[in-house]
């Protein structure tokens, strides 16, 4: 980072430059106090130290081993100034001789990089689905909590309190900070990137509010799972979760119109799709595809890389993507899989194959008040030439939809079904 | 770091075992936490039927009465108090604990109170 960089910009793009520094900092100062709390204050100080020191003074030789030593030292003070923590310090001492002097940092010295553990803190199944997303997006993307509340669509003080239950929790129920062993990492890991999903998912298709994509929170999905596929080279699930949330982000450009509305997949302007992202995602599938059985993460990127290959709609290899969702159920039976199967299905044998399918599943619970199920059903009956009851499918879904450019869309589906 | 295993166990014969645990399983179990220097305490409870519950209103007066009777499956059957390091060395123990095989263990941390 140069001297501009913090001297020059806008107070929004320097915290931008300070977030990845943020969750390394942050997660090497829960390792060594082992309090998620004080560690985010004396992260927070640093970095506000940094922010008016370094303009002045210049930017110290290791600005990371500047801020990890400036933090520390604050959060020592803070420890023998607060009585309620004293005993834990003598705790951390005694501790640390344990452990070891901590070497001097460095000029240029890498840090030690933390940021696993916390990864599996933040994602620990004893904590709320709900808060597991909301922590890793506070202490992992260093966002701050209105703007984690913002990407949950939820008020600041809502989120305020949300946050604090958990890292109440995590503190008090002493939910520890550590890399499960080898033997736990098969039961844990998919929580981690259910997480990353989750954030993913919400970027990539909002649930709500007033746009269809919201591209900063597909982003800093993509960002973590960079950064888990790093700390965790080996997990090909990880690799097969970054390959899927590339090569479905690639197309972000064609997936709405000029007035946000969604365009649909067979509408798509493929030259707009990033194709260098694409090239990305499907050098990271063949790690995911190579070595072993497949995860769910890397046969959903396979199919995704289907899509992106083909031409067009038409042009798309439907069996390969019929088999594979075969594959993808077998790993995961749930109805949302069997309800896109059921679409491939159309595309390969026609609408009344796949509307065939999809009426088996009108009893799931997990699709009541799904719209893409109505929405599917509706584009079927429609391609059938049933009218009616295609405009009475996408009423369904424009009950259920829940951001205003797939109402706009719908809206008009059921005009043109009507006319 | 004390946490509490409350043993939520499916209905328990008199003999202490359930359809999908026997005795031996938790004599083994106790035997475990003991040799593993863990267990601070625990206990299992006679049946449910023997249970008597009271009350001390506002003015002191006390109201015994039988019961409860539990309809739901979530009746304690008995509890565990371990001390280890930290939460998920708590739930591995729970999650070995025969009552959790068709029952459930729910893990409470013990009240810190600076002692």
């Amino acid at each position: 980072m140069d001297e501009r960089a913090a001297a020059g910009g806008a107070p929004a793009s320097v915290a931008a430059v300070f977030r990845e520094e943020h969750g390394r900092l942050l997660a090497a100062l829960v390792r060594r106090f082992g309090d998620l709390d004080l560690a985010e204050d004396v992260t927070a100080e640093a970095i506000a130290a940094a922010l008016e020191l370094w303009p002045v003074h210049g930017v110290p030789p290791n600005p990371g081993g500047w801020l990890m030593t400036t933090a520390r030292r604050r959060a020592v003070d803070r420890l023998r100034r607060d009585k309620a923590y004293a005993a834990r310090l003598a705790v951390l001492a005694v501790e640390a001789e344990r452990a070891g002097p901590v070497p001097p940092v460095e000029p240029g010295a890498e840090l030690p990089d933390e940021r696993l553990q916390l990864f599996f803190t933040c994602a620990h199944p004893a904590l709320a689905a709900e808060d597991r997303g909301a922590l890793t997006l506070r202490c992992l993307a260093g966002l701050t909590t209105p703007e984690v509340a913002r990407a949950h669509l939820v008020a600041t003080a809502t989120m305020a309190k949300r946050i604090t239950r958990a890292k109440r929790k995590i503190s008090e129920a002493r939910i520890p900070f550590r890399v499960p062993g080898p033997d736990e990492l098969p039961e844990r890991l998919p929580g981690v990137l259910q997480v990353l999903y989750s954030i993913f998912t919400e970027g990539y298709a909002a649930s709500a509010g007033p746009d269809l994509q919201r591209l900063d929170l597909a982003e800093e999905a993509i960002r973590l799972a960079r950064i888990l596929r790093r700390l965790l080279p080996a997990e090909r699930e990880v690799a097969g979760l970054l390959a899927l949330m590339l090569l479905v982000h690639a197309r972000r450009a064609a997936r709405t119109g000029p007035d946000g509305e969604p365009v649909l997949l067979d509408e798509q302007d493929r030259a707009r799709w990033d194709h260098p992202m694409i090239d990305e995602g499907r050098a990271v599938l063949t790690t995911a595809l190579t070595g072993g059985p497949v995860g769910p993460y890397a046969v959903e990127a396979a199919i995704a890389a289907l899509h992106d290959e083909a031409p067009d709609v038409e042009r798309t290899d439907w069996a390969q993507i019929v088999a594979l969702y075969d594959v993808l159920l077998g790993l995961v039976p749930s109805p949302v899989v069997a309800l896109n199967r059921a679409v491939a299905v159309a595309m390969r044998d026609g609408p009344a194959a796949g509307l065939a399918l999809l009426d088996e599943l009108t009893d799931e619970a997990q699709l009541r008040g799904y719209h893409p199920f109505a929405m599917a059903r509706a584009d079927l009956l429609q391609r059938l030439g049933r009218r009616r009851d295609a405009a009475e499918a996408y009423r369904t879904a424009l009950a259920q939809a829940g951001t205003e450019p797939e109402r706009a869309f719908l809206r008009r589906r059921i005009a043109a079904v009507e006319m | 770091m004390k946490y509490m295993l409350l043993i939520q166990a499916n209905a328990v014969g008199a003999d202490g075992a359930s359809a999908d645990c026997t005795v031996e399983d938790w004599m083994a179990y106790d035997k475990e936490v003991t040799e593993a220097g863990v267990k601070v305490s625990g206990e299992s409870l006679a049946d449910l039927v023997t249970a008597t519950t009271v009350r001390v209103d506002r003015d002191g007066r006390r109201t015994v009465t039988d019961g409860p009777f539990a309809e739901s499956r979530e009746l304690l059957g008995g509890f565990l108090v371990i001390d280890v390091p930290d939460l998920d060395a708590a739930l591995d123990w729970a999650a070995r604990c025969p009552g959790a095989r068709d029952g459930a263990v729910v893990v409470r941390p013990v009240a810190d109170f600076g002692g």
